[in-house]
């Protein structure tokens, strides 16, 4: 590459079109599973902590121990005991730990939030322990669920691009092709896209919430940091 | 039982690697790469404090470019660090000033800005309409009620931005290994390269312990910084933040 390269190249993009889609698809398969996991994994998690006090201190101290550690340590770490570095499992036991600290925090702190004057309707209607938690608290809490994903969401598309260190990346393949060769086109590819697709997926998880929630304006304010 | 024998074998050379006294000492031993790491984020988090702060308390004070301002931190998360430490290394003439600190640096400090920034502009806003009605009712200038009453009450917030952002820093820092800068990253980017998992892990475990003191350390810090009155609402440590700061972590 020569030392005046334009910024920005079409030819490029048009050209590796095919190779630049397929990273695309990885970095939202390896984003979706993350946040899927996360989620299947924090709302338990979130439920005991709530419901147990004694719980908390390791709940949240595990989640906050997966979250300090940066990921390429993390992968790092992760690679001997999953027994080889270049893996989904490697990459994604470190995505859904960064999910965790954030959806368990939110959804602990929406049901806290929940007023005590509903649950104590829900008690006098004659709701049971567990009725009252499925149709009415949790419920009430979604709003800071919601505002959790968001948060989670933009970290793991964010930190995708790192597992391209370990062999896969999705859009990270592109940063680190053009770091390779001296090459800005790709970089910026992946650095927008990236950024493209970390936006559009906020405003699904908005619309999502304006269904599942329509008597929230999203006005609830993020709640980690 | 092979894998155990493969486990504490692992163990073994992990151990070995600690007690090696060749990665205790020269350029790239153990002290001086956590130094390097230590200097980079250190005059990272400095300038971002100097850029950052200086912003959201001119845009607190006037109480002006809030859209902006808040929405700075979450915008700033889904830009992909490795993209901009990866494009300032490769531009001819930051590549290798200062041996990769200045690429490093530059990526460094777009990433810590936005969360200092979103905090101290929030705890600025945060501050009581009264008490700077109080403050002004009492004679104090502008730039007074912006430095004894302002300021003080939103050093909480002020603080979490900090933490949030030294946290990053020095996670990212290691990435920054990858493309230009010599630090603990660099045992973690050799060993994975060359398939060195016991350097890889090693390194890594540095990592990690660097990243915990720095954030156990903001807690501590944040703490002792706080002005007496206001430390009960303070958060006891990790995950232990309080609703409205939530925690601050990378």
């Amino acid at each position: 590459m020569g030392a005046a390269q334009p910024f920005f190249q079409w030819s490029y993009v048009t050209g590796q079109w095919s190779q630049i889609s397929s990273d695309l698809l990885q970095h939202i398969s390896l984003s979706l599973l993350a946040l899927g996991f996360g989620l299947c994994l924090s709302v338990p998690l979130a439920l005991l902590a709530w419901r147990y006090r004694v719980l908390r201190p390791p709940v949240f101290g595990i989640a906050s121990s997966l979250y300090i550690i940066p990921s390429l340590a993390l992968f790092a770490i992760l690679g001997p005991i999953t027994g080889y570095v270049a893996s989904y499992p490697t990459a994604e036991i470190a995505l859904v730990g960064y999910t965790l600290l954030i959806l368990i925090w939110n959804t602990v702190a929406g049901l806290d939030a929940v007023p005590a004057d509903a649950r104590e309707a829900a008690t006098a209607m004659g709701y049971s322990r567990r009725a009252a938690l499925v149709r009415v608290e949790l419920p009430l809490a979604l709003p800071y669920v919601f505002a959790g994903l968001r948060v989670a969401a933009a970290t793991v598309i964010g930190l995708v691009t790192v597992t391209a260190l370990i062999g896969l990346g999705g859009l990270g393949q592109q940063i680190t092709y053009g770091f390779n060769i001296g090459y800005y086109t790709p970089i910026i590819v992946g650095l927008v896209l990236s950024v493209v697709l970390a936006a559009l997926c906020d405003l699904l998880i908005v619309a999502a919430q304006r269904l599942a929630v329509p008597w929230s304006r999203s006005s609830h304010r993020t709640q980690v940091r | 039982m092979e894998i155990w024998d493969h486990f504490r074998h692992f163990v073994a050379s992990v151990a070995a690697w600690f007690t090696t006294a060749a990665n205790w000492k020269g350029p790239s031993g153990i002290p001086e790469l956590v130094w390097r790491q230590t200097e980079l984020s250190l005059v990272v988090v400095v300038g971002a404090i100097l850029i950052g702060g200086g912003i959201g308390l001119v845009l607190g004070h006037t109480g002006r470019g809030g859209l902006v301002a808040v929405n700075a931190a979450n915008a700033a998360r889904a830009v992909p660090s490795l993209a901009l430490l990866t494009l300032f290394a490769i531009v001819p003439w930051i590549s290798l000033k200062w041996g990769g600190f200045l690429a490093a640096f530059l990526a460094l400090v777009v990433l810590a800005i936005p969360p200092i920034l979103t905090n101290t502009f929030v705890g600025m806003r945060e501050v009581d309409a009264e008490v700077r009605d109080a403050a002004k009712a009492m004679g104090l200038t502008g730039g007074q009620v912006l430095r004894s009453v302002e300021l003080p009450l939103a050093i909480p917030f002020l603080m979490a931005g900090i933490r949030t952002a030294s946290i990053e820093v020095v996670a990212t820092s290691t990435l920054a290994a990858y493309v230009s800068y010599t630090d603990l990253g660099t045992p973690v980017i050799s060993g994975l390269n060359t398939n060195n998992t016991v350097e890889a892990f090693a390194g890594a475990l540095l990592v990690a312990a660097l990243a915990a003191v720095v954030a156990l350390g903001f807690g501590v810090l944040q703490r002792i910084l706080t002005p007496i009155p206001l430390r009960r609402t303070m958060p006891r440590g990790l995950g232990a933040a309080t609703r409205r700061e939530a925690p601050a972590l990378a």
